[in-house]
């Protein structure tokens, strides 16, 4: 356990870490400690910070404070769920693909492909053009963009650990494909596999924040950030609060996890840094 | 060639994926443009202009016909506002032009900025001027577009007055003729994507830098200047151009958000309200119209790499 949180010894890592802490205590307890409540007008619109609401009021009326306070679960939450199940659709493709380098395989790699030819954000506004906004398609969405990369980050790790000795030692002992895959490859996988996560956990939650910024994913009166500061855009002038207050949560945040995976990254040498796209050739 | 090939493959399955996911996920695109107290005669008049009462094959083939030949069809929303004809063609026309001068204005301050800042920090790799470029990349990497844009305004316009917070310009105007006005919009676009292009040049760079012909130049007593912009600029460069035909890419996605934030009237900002409007045919138009445009930066960025590193070039 002490290797794993080697990390928390360089300054990003500890910095990273505590951010990530900070924001999951927000999103986990606030709402037992905000003092009104998210979606109940309070006063007047827009007042300026006071003794009652310390952040002001919303275009509304309701207190930012506790808005914000709520507005953390549906950040942290729905891009973990996409993340989570584009990894159990990655790690299941990318695992096969990798292994057997059956028909799986070349299909995988088209259709990393096609995934290619869109913006991600263009994906989820067309999927949500034809299926309606809802919490499952922006879960299904995000995870739909996210899964043929990770499986390829999946299949080209297996690829790597298939061939070594103890993976051949379990299939020469007559272990079955499933056992060997759980057992022998995915352990040996897992250090890349981790710091990739890192990355994708960002990355869903600013593009599930963009849509919800552009008013196309949840709907009001919930208090996710990005909707608090797409609601509240329009009088920036007239209590800034309302849009500074979430757009620092979500930019402590984003920072928070950068810094961690970089940290975490480097931890674990450099030939875990995922490798960037050095020539075409290759 | 051959990758001309697959990316017209690519381009093909894309099509089909935007078409399925358009015309056959919610069931009917009729009834969701109008709504679900449409009474079923509009509804299947609509389903007549739109060709819904077709099969599914008949419907994409003559879609894709449309698209190559240049015609994108009517928008369904207009149709079901009563209009006959209303080309998808009229209605991007001015919006695409509007995007095309934002981006491009974006990617004439990017390209040389990221490249610039790129080298420096790599020369100077380790030093305070490589710390600060990096630590104001990582910050510029993380946020979205939303958030950066707020804070620009917040500190440009709420508190400095300096610039106005939209970008609107009338239909038929000319966005240059207020460059103020956008001002924000391509700042916002520059912090969000300069951090990779930096990243990225400087790293190749570091890693040229060390190689043995770059030494035996400068033992050669080459001044420093040629070294660095003769010599390992070129095969520095390789891995930066994938990077900034990447940064390209990014933009036609990060000009979604910002049209949006800014209210400037280009090729997102419409996606976005035909998206908020369910109105199918057009978000499928312009989203293929999207995926053709993407594919392109990447076509003429790996045969640019190949212009640079005659090594990549294989023998047939």
């Amino acid at each position: 356990m002490k290797e794993r949180l080697r990390f928390l010894r360089r300054p990003s890592g500890a910095i990273g870490a505590a951010i990530l802490l900070f924001i999951v205590a927000v999103a986990v307890l606030g709402p037992l400690v905000a003092p009104h409540s998210p979606t109940q007008p309070l006063g007047v619109p827009l007042s300026g910070p006071s003794g009652a609401s310390p952040l002001g009021t919303d275009y509304l009326g309701r207190d930012v404070l506790s808005r914000l306070l709520y507005g953390g679960r549906s950040v942290l939450g729905l891009a973990a769920a996409a993340t989570i199940l584009a990894y159990v659709l990655g790690l299941s493709i990318g695992l096969v693909a990798g292994y057997t380098r059956s028909l799986v395989d070349p299909m995988l790699m088209r259709s990393v492909d096609v995934m290619l030819c869109f913006p991600p954000l263009l994906f989820l506004l067309v999927l949500i053009a034809g299926a309606g906004s809802s919490v499952a398609v922006l879960i299904i969405g995000v995870a739909l963009v996210q899964a043929p990369q990770v499986s390829r980050i999946v299949r080209t790790a297996t690829l790597e650990v298939s061939v070594r000795g103890y993976v051949e030692a379990a299939v020469a002992r007559g272990e079955r494909a499933p056992a060997v895959l759980v057992r022998e490859v995915l352990p040996n996988i897992l250090g890349p596999v981790l710091v990739d996560a890192g990355l994708r956990f960002t990355y869903s939650i600013l593009i599930i924040a963009s849509v919800n910024f552009l008013g196309l994913g949840l709907q009001p009166p919930n208090s996710d950030w990005a909707l608090m500061i797409g609601e509240n855009r329009s009088y920036l002038a007239v209590n800034p609060w309302a849009v500074l207050a979430p757009a620092a949560m979500i930019a402590i945040l984003t920072i928070g996890v950068n810094l961690t995976g970089d940290a975490v990254a480097r931890s674990l040498g450099r030939s875990y840094v995922p490798r960037t796209v050095r020539s075409v050739a290759t | 060639m051959r990758r001309t090939l697959g990316a017209i493959v690519a381009l093909l399955a894309a099509s089909i994926l935007i078409f399925l996911a358009l015309q056959v996920l919610p069931g009917n695109a009729a009834s969701a443009v109008l709504g679900r107290n449409a009474s079923p005669r509009a509804v299947r008049i609509l389903e007549r202009q739109m060709h819904l009462d077709q099969p599914l094959a008949t419907r994409y083939v003559h879609w894709l016909g449309g698209f190559v030949h240049g015609d994108l069809g009517d928008s369904s929303v207009a149709l079901a506002q009563g209009a006959t004809h209303a080309p998808i063609s009229h209605l991007i026309s001015g919006p695409l032009k509007n995007s095309l001068i934002l981006a491009a204005i974006t990617a004439m301050l990017m390209i040389p900025l990221s490249l610039g800042l790129g080298v420096l920090a790599a020369v100077r790799a380790g030093k305070p001027t490589d710390h600060l470029i990096s630590l104001s990349s990582l910050a510029g990497i993380s946020m979205p577009e939303f958030v950066i844009a707020s804070l620009l305004v917040a500190v440009f316009f709420v508190a400095l007055r300096w610039l106005p917070p939209v970008a609107i310009v009338p239909p038929g105007g000319d966005p240059l003729s207020a460059p103020k006005e956008l001002v924000l919009p391509v700042a916002t676009l520059l912090l969000a994507s300069l951090a990779g292009g930096i990243r990225m040049v400087r790293a190749g760079m570091v890693e040229v830098l060390q190689t043995e012909y770059v030494q035996a130049a400068r033992l050669n007593g080459l001044p420093e200047r040629r070294v660095l912009w003769r010599y390992a600029l070129r095969n520095g460069l390789a891995p930066s151009v994938q990077v900034l035909a990447q940064n390209l890419q990014y933009l036609i996605g990060g000009i979604f958000v910002v049209e949006a934030v800014f209210g400037y009237p280009g090729i997102g900002s419409t996606l976005v309200e035909a998206v908020g409007n369910r109105d199918a045919t057009l978000v499928q138009s312009v989203a293929m119209l999207i995926a053709v445009a993407y594919v392109l930066i990447n076509l003429v960025a790996d045969f640019l790499v190949l212009l640079l590193v005659p090594k990549l070039r294989e023998p047939a």
